[in-house]
C-alpha cells in the first residue's frame, strides 16, 4: 500500500518536519497525421517528492528531492536523501509552518488508473473520420490523450490527503489537399465519455468548408472576435504572470503606481467579468499539491493547504492575486492558491454565433500560437493566428483570410473588449500541454492589432 | 575527465532487462524492437536577492520498449526494473502495435544502420551533483552580489543541472551506454523604480560540468559584473524609431533565430506533415530540396551531433545511429533535412543522419534537431569589421523574446541589448526594439558573416516538440553576421492604444 510506504517514509525522517508526496500516474495516447495513426503509447509512472524541513529559529531550511518509487525502500531512501540535503540547505524564502492537518476519508484507497482502452470508442470514430477525410481528398491530424494521476500527501504535522486528477484532451485538425485551408477543434475531458469523434469530425469539416473562399487582408487593426480557445490562452498567460509578490516588487503588469503596491481594486474591464479558479467549477484538487516551489506563486511549504475557489477578477475589477502562504503573511493579504483551472464569465448569455451574426465586418479567429512575452511591464505579448482566420461580413462568414502576427496585451484586451458570449468549456491551444480545464467566453475587440501578415498556413 | 559512467547506473541489471524485453518482443513477432533504460537527474536552485526561493533535485528512472510489429509502431514504458516487467512492456508494446494496425496506411520500415556496441561520456570536469547544495547556492549568492549595483532593485540567480544516463539496445544487436552532463547558470538584474527594466547574462547552457560556473568556457563573472551598468544605460536609452535597419547580430542573439527559422524548418517530420497539428510544418518542402534559395551565398549551415560541449552531441542517437555531421544549407541553398530511420527509409536514403531523440524512457524517440550551426567565414572578419560596414543600423546582443509561425516564415525577436550603429560605430543603447521578418527574406539579406573569432556555441536546454510533449537540449553555433534592411518595430508603440 502506498500509504504504508508514506508512513514508513515519515517515520524514517530525521528532519524536524517532513512532507511526502507520492504520485501514481497512468497515461494513454493516440496521435495521427495525414489520415493515419502515427504513434501511440501507454505509460505508467510512480514518483515521490520529499520535502524535509530543518527549523533554525523557526525558519525552514528545506531539502526537496524527487525520484521514482517502485517499492517502499525507494521512498525511504528519498526521505534520507532529502533529510541530508535539509541539514545544509540555506533558509527558505518561502518558509512557513506546515498547514493544519486534514485527513481525507479516501486517503487509504488505491490509485485510479487509465489505459489505452479508454480511447477505444474514440478510436473507432476516429477511424471513420480518417477514412472519410481520405475519401474527400482532405487530411486530418491530431492527438488524443488521457491521464489518471492519484496523489497522496502525508505530512509530519498529521495531514493525510489524497486526490485523483483525471484529465484528457483531443485535438483534431483538418487541412485541404493543398494544406492552405486549415481548421481545428479541441476538447478537454475527464474520462472521454463525453467525446464523440463523429461530432468533432463534423465540426472541423464544417469549419474547413469556410476555407473554400480564400481572401487576403493586409496587416492592421481589425474588429476581431476571439473565440473561447484564444481567450483561454491569453487568460492563462495572464494568470501565470499574476504573482502578488512580484507585482508588489514592480515586476509585473499588476504592479501598482506606488512602490510596494498592486493594482488590486482597479477596474480592468468595463464588462462585468469574473475570473475564478478552484475546485468548484472545474476539476482541480481541493488542496495544494506542490512538488517544486514556483517563486511568488506556489510553495512546497503549502502542501496540503486548502486550494479554495478564488475570484481574481470580480465584476471587471481586479480582486486578488496569487500568493503562497509565506508571501501572503508578509504582505498582510489572504493566501490564494492558483489552481490549474480558470473560468472567465462576463455575464453574457449570447452565443458565439450571435456575436458573428451581429458583426458587420470583422475577423473570427480559431486559436493563437507561439505566444511570448515582449514586455512584462505591460504584458505585451506577440503571437500568431492559426488554423483558421475567417472574414465576417454582414453577419456571415464569407471565407478564410491569411494568418497574422499580433502584438497585444491580454490585460489591455480586457479593457478594450466590448462584448462577450456566454462562458463555455474550452480547450486552449498553446498551453494545453499544461492546462486542460478552462471555461471562457468569446470576446469582441474592436481594434485588435494584427502587426504583420504571416505567410504560414 | 571524471570517472565516466556512474556505477550506480551501470550496477542496474541493464543487460538482463534489455534481453528480457527484446527476447519477448522477438517471440511475439516484432521485426524491430528497441529498449531504452534511462536515468535523468535534474537539479535546480533559484535565488532572488540572495534568498533561496526554490531548490529541486529530481530523478527519473525507467524503461521504454518500442516495437515494429506487422508494420506498425507500438510503445510501452514503465518504472519497474525486473525482467518480468520488461517482458510485460514488450507485450504491451506489441498489443499497442496491433491496435494501431488498422489505422496504419503503409508498413513502417527503417533505414539500415550498422550494429554499434560501446560507451560514451560527454566531456566535463566537475560532476555538478558532486558539488554540495550549499556550495552551489554559495556560488549563486556570490554572483548575485557581483551583479548588484546602482539602480539594481532585484537580482535573480539560477542554475539548472542535468545528468543523463542512457542504455540503448535493439534486436539487431546494438547496445550502447551514454552519459551526458549539462548546466545552465543565469543571472538577471531588474530595475523596478519607475518603468520596469531587466538585463540578464547571455551565456548559453553548455555540455559541461560545474567548472562552467567557475568560468571555464564563459567569463561568467566578467559578464555578471557589467549587468548593472548595461541596465543603467538601457534605462536612459532613447526609444528606437521603427523602420528598416541594417543589423549586426551577435551569436548570443542569432542562435535563437537559427534555432527557430532554420533548425526547426529543416526537420523532415515537420516538412512531411507529421507535426502539422502541433509544432507545425515547414515552408522548406521536400520538393524544393536542392533548389530553394534559403539565404544568401554566405549562408552555410550544418547539422551535427559531435560538437564538443554541444547539447545535442552524443555518440549514438536513440535509434542506435552513429553521430554524424551533415549539410543543411550550402552557399544559401537548402540541401539537407534532419532524419530519423523511418523517414530516411521513406526518402530512399540508405542511412539516417542520426537525429532521433527521446527525452526520457517514458517517451518515444522523435526526430529532434542536432546541433544546427551557421558556419563562419574563412576570413578573420571581426564584429568591428561588420559594424564598420553599417551607416545606420543596430547591433543586437543576447536573446530575449521570440516567436515564429507554424511554417517557420514570420518571426519576431527582441534582445537583451540593442545598440545604435551610426556611421560604422556603436552609439549607445536604444530601447524597445524588436526585429521582425520572413525567414527567407532575412537570410537572403545576410551580407556577411564574421570569422571564426566571432563564433560561439550557444543553445537551449528545453526545446519543445511532439505530443506528448518532449523537451530536448540543443546547441547552435554562430558567428556574428550582418543583415541589410530588416524591419524593426518599437514594441511600446505596438502595445499602445488610444
Amino acid at each position: 500500500m502506498i500509504t504504508d510506504w508514506i508512513e514508513a517514509g515519515l517515520s524514517a525522517a530525521t528532519s524536524d518536519e517532513c512532507v511526502v508526496i507520492v504520485r501514481d500516474s497512468t497515461e494513454a495516447n493516440l496521435r495521427w497525421a495525414i489520415n493515419m495513426l502515427t504513434t501511440n503509447g501507454q505509460m505508467h509512472h510512480r514518483s515521490a517528492t520529499v520535502v524535509a524541513i530543518s527549523r533554525v529559529d523557526g525558519v525552514g531550511h528545506a531539502g526537496v528531492v524527487s525520484g521514482p518509487v517502485a517499492a517502499q525502500d525507494d521512498l525511504v531512501a528519498l526521505v534520507g536523501q532529502a533529510c541530508t540535503t535539509a541539514q545544509t540547505a540555506p533558509a527558505s524564502d518561502d518558509s512557513a509552518p506546515l498547514p493544519a492537518p486534514v485527513v481525507d476519508e479516501d486517503y487509504a484507497e488505491d490509485a485510479v488508473t487509465t489505459s489505452i482502452d479508454v480511447l477505444g470508442s474514440f478510436a473507432e470514430g476516429l477511424g471513420r473520420a480518417l477514412a472519410a477525410s481520405f475519401s474527400a481528398g482532405t487530411e486530418m491530424f491530431g492527438y488524443a490523450e488521457h491521464h489518471s494521476s492519484t496523489v497522496w500527501v502525508g505530512t509530519s504535522a498529521g495531514a493525510r490527503r489524497r486526490a485523483v486528477e483525471r484529465w484528457g484532451k483531443v485535438e483534431l485538425n483538418a487541412k485541404s489537399s493543398d494544406r492552405i485551408g486549415s481548421a481545428w477543434v479541441g476538447r478537454s475531458t475527464v474520462d472521454f465519455s463525453d467525446i464523440d469523434a463523429d461530432v468533432l469530425a463534423a465540426e472541423v469539416t464544417r469549419r474547413l468548408s469556410w476555407c473554400d473562399n480564400r481572401l487576403e487582408l493586409p496587416a492592421g487593426r481589425y474588429e476581431t472576435i476571439l473565440p473561447p480557445s484564444a481567450v483561454a490562452d491569453l487568460m492563462i498567460l495572464t494568470y501565470w504572470s499574476a504573482s502578488g509578490r512580484d507585482a508588489e516588487q514592480g515586476r509585473t503588469v499588476f504592479a501598482g503606481a506606488q512602490p510596494g503596491t498592486t493594482r488590486v481594486g482597479e477596474v480592468l474591464s468595463a464588462l462585468p467579468m469574473t475570473l475564478t479558479s478552484g475546485p468548484e467549477a472545474l476539476p482541480a484538487p481541493p488542496f495544494a499539491i506542490v512538488e517544486g516551489s514556483v517563486p511568488g506563486l506556489t510553495s512546497v511549504y503549502d502542501n496540503g493547504a486548502p486550494a479554495e475557489t478564488v475570484a481574481w477578477l470580480h465584476d471587471g475589477r481586479l480582486a486578488a492575486l496569487p500568493y503562497p502562504r509565506a508571501a501572503a503573511a508578509a504582505s498582510g493579504v489572504p493566501y490564494a492558491f492558483p489552481s490549474d483551472n480558470l473560468v472567465l464569465d462576463a455575464g453574457s448569455n449570447r452565443s458565439l454565433e450571435d456575436l458573428i451574426r451581429s458583426t458587420k465586418r470583422g475577423l473570427l479567429l480559431t486559436c493563437l500560437w507561439y505566444i511570448r512575452e515582449v514586455d512584462i511591464s505591460s504584458l505585451l505579448v506577440t503571437g500568431l493566428t492559426r488554423d483558421g482566420v475567417y472574414l465576417i461580413e454582414n453577419g456571415e462568414i464569407v471565407g478564410m483570410v491569411n494568418n497574422f502576427r499580433f502584438n497585444e496585451s491580454p490585460v489591455d484586451l480586457l479593457r478594450r473588449a466590448v462584448e462577450a458570449s456566454a462562458s463555455e468549456p474550452t480547450l486552449c491551444r498553446e498551453w494545453n500541454d499544461y492546462f486542460t480545464f478552462t471555461s471562457m467566453p468569446a470576446l469582441r475587440v474592436p481594434d485588435f492589432n494584427m502587426s504583420t501578415v504571416s505567410k504560414a498556413y | 575527465m571524471p570517472s565516466g559512467l556512474d556505477p550506480r547506473f551501470t550496477a542496474l541489471p541493464l543487460d538482463t532487462l534489455a534481453d528480457a524485453a527484446l527476447t519477448r518482443a522477438a517471440a511475439l513477432g516484432a521485426t524491430h524492437a528497441d529498449v531504452r533504460i534511462e536515468r535523468i537527474r535534474m537539479g535546480s536552485h533559484r535565488l532572488r536577492d540572495e534568498a533561496l526561493e526554490s531548490s529541486t533535485d529530481a530523478t527519473d528512472l525507467g524503461i521504454g520498449v518500442r516495437v515494429i510489429h506487422d508494420g506498425s509502431w507500438g510503445f510501452a514504458a514503465g518504472i519497474t526494473l525486473t525482467p518480468d516487467a520488461a517482458a510485460t512492456l514488450a507485450e504491451q508494446a506489441v498489443a499497442a502495435a496491433r491496435i494501431s494496425r488498422p489505422l496504419t496506411s503503409f508498413p513502417v520500415e527503417l533505414a539500415p544502420e550498422p550494429v554499434h556496441v560501446g560507451e560514451w561520456v560527454s566531456p566535463f570536469r566537475l560532476d555538478p551533483f558532486e558539488v554540495s547544495d550549499a556550495e552551489r547556492v554559495e556560488r549563486l549568492v556570490e554572483l548575485s552580489r557581483l551583479a548588484a549595483g546602482a539602480g539594481v532593485d532585484h537580482v535573480t540567480a539560477t542554475v539548472d543541472l542535468v545528468d543523463e544516463h542512457k542504455l540503448y539496445a535493439d534486436l539487431a544487436g546494438s547496445r550502447t551506454l551514454q552519459r551526458r552532463v549539462r548546466v545552465l547558470p543565469v543571472v538577471e538584474v531588474m530595475a523596478t523604480n519607475g518603468r520596469y527594466h531587466s538585463m540578464r547574462t547571455t551565456n548559453p547552457p553548455a555540455g559541461r560540468g560545474w567548472e562552467y560556473l567557475l568560468g571555464e568556457g564563459w567569463d561568467l563573472d566578467g559578464e555578471v559584473s557589467q549587468l548593472a551598468s548595461w541596465l543603467a544605460e538601457q534605462r536612459a536609452a532613447p526609444c528606437v524609431q521603427p523602420g528598416r535597419y541594417d543589423l549586426v547580430v551577435e551569436p548570443t542573439n542569432l542562435w535563437l533565430t537559427i534555432h527557430e527559422s532554420v533548425a526547426h524548418a529543416t526537420e523532415l517530420d515537420r516538412a512531411l506533415g507529421y507535426e502539422a497539428a502541433y509544432a507545425g510544418t515547414s515552408f522548406a518542402k521536400p520538393e524544393t530540396l536542392g533548389s530553394l534559395q534559403y539565404g544568401s551565398d554566405v549562408m552555410t549551415v550544418t547539422g551535427d551531433r559531435v560538437a564538443e560541449h554541444g547539447l545535442a552531441s552524443c555518440a549514438w542517437d536513440d535509434e542506435g545511429v552513429e553521430a554524424q555531421t551533415f549539410e543543411i544549407i550550402r552557399d544559401g541553398t537548402h540541401v539537407g533535412y534532419q532524419l530519423n530511420r523511418q523517414m530516411a527509409h521513406e526518402q530512399g536514403r540508405d542511412r539516417s543522419n542520426g537525429c532521433a531523440f527521446a527525452d526520457s524512457s517514458g517517451h518515444i524517440p522523435l526526430q529532434r534537431m542536432p546541433n544546427v550551426s551557421l558556419q563562419p567565414a574563412a576570413s578573420e572578419t571581426t564584429v568591428e569589421d561588420l559594424v564598420g560596414r553599417v551607416e545606420r543600423g543596430l547591433y543586437v546582443v543576447g536573446d530575449k523574446s521570440w516567436s515564429i509561425d507554424m511554417q517557420r516564415y514570420n518571426f519576431q525577436f527582441t534582445a537583451q541589448r540593442f545598440y545604435a550603429i551610426q556611421d560604422g560605430r556603436l552609439a549607445g543603447q536604444v530601447a524597445d526594439a524588436a526585429y521582425q521578418a520572413t525567414t527567407t527574406d532575412f537570410w537572403r539579406s545576410m551580407e556577411a558573416v564574421g570569422g571564426p573569432g566571432t563564433y560561439r556555441l550557444m543553445g537551449a536546454l528545453d526545446c519543445g516538440k511532439g505530443q506528448p510533449g518532449q523537451s530536448a537540449p540543443v546547441s547552435h553555433g554562430a558567428p556574428a553576421a550582418l543583415f541589410r534592411s530588416v524591419n524593426v518595430l518599437n514594441t511600446e508603440a505596438e502595445g499602445a492604444h488610444a
